[in-house]
């Protein structure tokens, strides 16, 4: 992965127990993110990726402000990126049986057994999380494709929905109202309140998509 | 059952201190909005201060002990009674089984919190027994017949305290420090002057997530929206109508809207004890570095 620019992260003031990062695209984030997660140090509360930023949430009376800034700088660098590792993996079996499969493959020129194969060919990983607990936004190394979402969101989708929207993959933890174009099914636990570590897919996990077919 | 609820009020949870360090995954911090009353309520009973308390808003909570009991109510102020007799807050108060302990509406503040020596023991959900009302975690809020347990774990002496020193956030205005905010220059200079200076009213929408604040309108000199980035108890959004809301604990972990000015943490507790018509006067936060 290659390293954020230092030059283009601006670290942003949120209050006095938190500094936001901006790096600028989703990739830098990426980046900025993995170095960060490397290289965090005691009084760091919360990492906190986004589409183009990173909040760092911190105890100021282990970490001052100050010095989190001079750390983000340093994780921004060069240096940053090489001490990141890949993410943990995780499958994720799919059935794909979504009901808008057929016209999200017609709306990218692809049949629908293509379109299967090319999301089942790609690494995942989660970029970030947000709007309801366990629901992670996942960028394709290599996915092409921008998904318009639908002109109508849905007042109801069901829990396990694996649906695509602009750039990324998703999957619903749990019914909600929801605009992604609906591919599949997946039964993995995306959020199980009463696991010691509730959410599966947690920012910089990588993710490969199974078939469910019997 | 340790205790029962008779009548919640006007919305009872129950509140610890809460899921910090969650966010990432798409979990808000949640827990008590008046930490500093939570952490008092539990030291008054021996428990640790980070047990799970009962946060009552407004008044008008009644519940009767199943078994013998130790119980201390801190926070929002309002005439306290135990078995008929009236008692004082923020003092630990033996609480026989069969006795009725009763919150009546508050006069002064917003949320009290009802400490039972042992802790509410309600499941842990990501790491809290806390209630978040957005997301939906932990239990459902409280209501009239439902049956609370008491642990028995973590517990230190019932301290001898004769008085407490205790402030209620009554005061009006109430004072909140402001510490700066990631994008301030979304907004025209006479915006952050206005945000000083003018006089500021917590909305009728008021509760958990957030304080909706009626005020001036602050101009914007930047339209649309940001791409979500992520959000802290505290922020003080304004979207493009200007008039800010301030996010509180179970408020959502990102947003879109531009944060002008974060509430310093030491402020937090004081809005948690604001209720609609209450005015707010904004000073700035003393540079923590």
């Amino acid at each position: 992965m290659s390293g954020g620019d230092a030059a283009s992260v601006v670290v942003r003031p949120m209050g006095d127990r938190a500094l936001l990062a901006e790096a600028g695209s989703l990739e830098a984030v990426l980046a900025l993110h993995a170095a960060l997660d490397a290289s965090r140090p005691a009084g760091v509360t919360d990492l906190v990726p986004a589409a183009q930023t990173v909040l760092v949430t911190l105890d100021p009376a282990v970490l001052p402000l100050s010095r989190a800034r001079a750390w983000i700088a340093e994780a921004a660098g060069p240096a940053g990126a090489d001490a990141a590792g890949p993410g943990p993996l995780v499958e994720v079996a799919v059935r794909y049986d979504g009901p808008d499969l057929a016209d999200t493959a017609e709306l990218l020129g692809l049949t629908t057994r293509a379109l299967v194969e090319r999301h089942l060919a790609t690494e995942w990983s989660v970029a970030f999380t947000g709007f309801a607990p366990g629901f992670a936004y996942l960028v394709g190394a290599g996915w092409p494709f921008e998904v318009p979402r639908l002109a109508a969101p849905r007042t109801r989708v069901p829990a396990g929905a694996v649906g695509l929207a602009g750039p990324f993959c998703g999957a619903y933890p749990r019914e909600t109202p929801g605009g992604w174009r609906l591919i599949g099914t997946t039964r993995a636990p995306l959020f199980d309140p009463d696991a010691d570590d509730p959410v599966l897919l947690a920012p910089r996990s990588r993710v490969r998509f199974t078939e469910v077919t019997a | 059952m340790s205790l029962r609820v008779l009548a919640p009020g006007l919305f009872s949870t129950v509140q610890d201190l809460g899921r910090e360090g969650r966010a990432a995954l798409g979990i808000a911090r949640s827990g008590a909005l008046d930490r500093g009353a939570l952490r008092l309520a539990n030291r008054l009973v021996g428990n640790r201060e980070d047990a799970a308390a009962i946060e009552v808003a407004v008044g008008g909570f009644r519940a009767a002990a199943e078994r013998d009991l130790w119980v201390a109510v801190t926070g929002a102020g309002g005439d306290l009674h135990l078995g008929g007799r009236a008692v004082d807050s923020h003092a630990a108060v033996h609480w026989p089984a069969g006795e009725e302990l009763s919150l009546a509406p508050f006069v002064a503040g917003v949320r009290a919190y009802v400490a039972v020596r042992g802790g509410i023991d309600v499941p842990v959900v990501a790491g809290s027994r806390s209630t978040d009302t957005l997301a939906g975690l932990g239990g459902a809020p409280l209501r009239a017949g439902d049956g609370l347990e008491v642990g028995r774990e973590g517990l230190g002496e019932v301290p001898t305290v004769d008085a407490v020193p205790w402030l209620t956030h009554a005061e009006s205005p109430i004072e909140v420090r402001l510490a700066p905010g990631p994008r301030a220059e979304w907004f025209a200079a006479s915006a952050l002057s206005l945000l000083f200076d003018g006089a500021w009213t917590v909305g009728s929408a008021a509760d958990r997530v957030g304080l909706r604040l009626d005020g001036p309108t602050l101009e914007r000199v930047r339209d649309g929206e940001l791409p979500s980035e992520g959000m802290v108890p505290g922020a003080l959004q304004v979207p493009p109508s200007g008039r800010p809301t301030i996010l509180l604990a179970d408020g959502p972990v990102t947003g879109g809207y531009p944060v002008i000015a974060v509430v310093a943490d030491a402020s937090l507790d004081a809005l948690g004890q604001a209720r609609p018509g209450d005015r707010l006067r904004f000073s700035h936060a003393r540079p923590s570095e």
